[in-house]
């Protein structure tokens, strides 16, 4: 190894242990109904097959936020996807980076998810969406644990 | 859940483990030599420190061909301060907010 691993630092791992079943945070993250919940009022829109849509429309008008593409979707444990901002023309600029989902689920009703973005030459992106990914896994684990989104 | 909150609040309290996450902050998906390089530690030393960060949940380690990278996870603290600073923050401010409201009112 000639050199460090510099490549590495363009991906981003976050992960959170949540109460509820493997097949609820599937749902949670595919359905519409659950997304408008916790990804900033937004409904989702997936074809869950391998070359299959990705489309996240605002809440407030139709306006269609985020694209991507299908990669590969194995439920309730596996969806890699791409995604692609759409609503900053420099993020655009960008293109669509793969997303990687994986539920695990553990001990006593615990189940593990972790979201794994590839940002590989997509540096603005990775600077967009950095916070945004906290707030998402835990306004996703509130919505399951609670029932309730996320105050404000 | 009031143990994962304890292993975070316990995890943050050392100043080497703040270290490694404004570490991993700058950069992240370091290898075990890597964040040991930046320390006048033993590689135990760093590996138990990263072990406590793991097992709370702060950093995630991944598998890169041959090599683990540690990552940073923020998740745990975005959950503390949604629980604790958060709330206690906002009556705060919003307490600050409506005695202006009653000021102007009067003035």
């Amino acid at each position: 190894m000639t050199t460090m691993t510099e490549t590495n630092v363009t991906v981003q791992v976050h992960q959170v242990f949540i109460r509820a079943t493997p097949e609820a945070i599937w749902d949670a993250i595919t359905k519409p109904e659950f997304t408008r919940d916790y990804l900033y009022g937004t409904r989702v829109e997936y074809d869950l097959r391998p070359g299959g849509a990705f489309r996240s429309i605002s809440g407030d008008s139709d306006e269609v936020l985020v694209d991507g593409e299908v990669i590969e979707a194995d439920p309730p444990s596996k969806l890699v996807q791409t995604w692609r901002f759409l609503y900053d023309p420099e993020l655009t600029a960008e293109g669509a980076r793969r997303v990687t989902w994986e539920i695990e689920p553990g001990d006593g009703g615990v189940t593990k998810l972790t979201a794994i973005h590839e940002l590989d030459g997509a540096p603005k992106t990775a600077e967009h969406v950095s916070g945004g990914w906290t707030y998402i896994l835990s306004g996703l684990k509130t919505l399951l644990e609670t029932g309730k989104p996320l105050a404000g | 859940m009031a143990n994962d909150e304890d292993r975070v609040f316990r995890a943050l309290a050392d100043p080497t483990r703040r270290f490694l996450l404004d570490r991993l902050f700058t950069r992240d998906g370091r290898t075990l030599t890597e964040l040991e390089s930046e320390l006048e530690m033993t590689r135990f030393g760093v590996m138990k420190h990263l072990r406590v960060l793991e097992d709370a949940g702060l950093v995630v380690t991944r598998r890169s061909g041959r090599e683990k990278l540690h990552y940073l996870n923020p998740v745990p603290i975005r959950l503390i301060h949604d629980r604790w600073i958060d709330k206690y923050a906002e009556r705060r401010v919003s307490a600050l907010a409506s005695l202006k409201q009653k000021l102007e009112e009067i003035g």
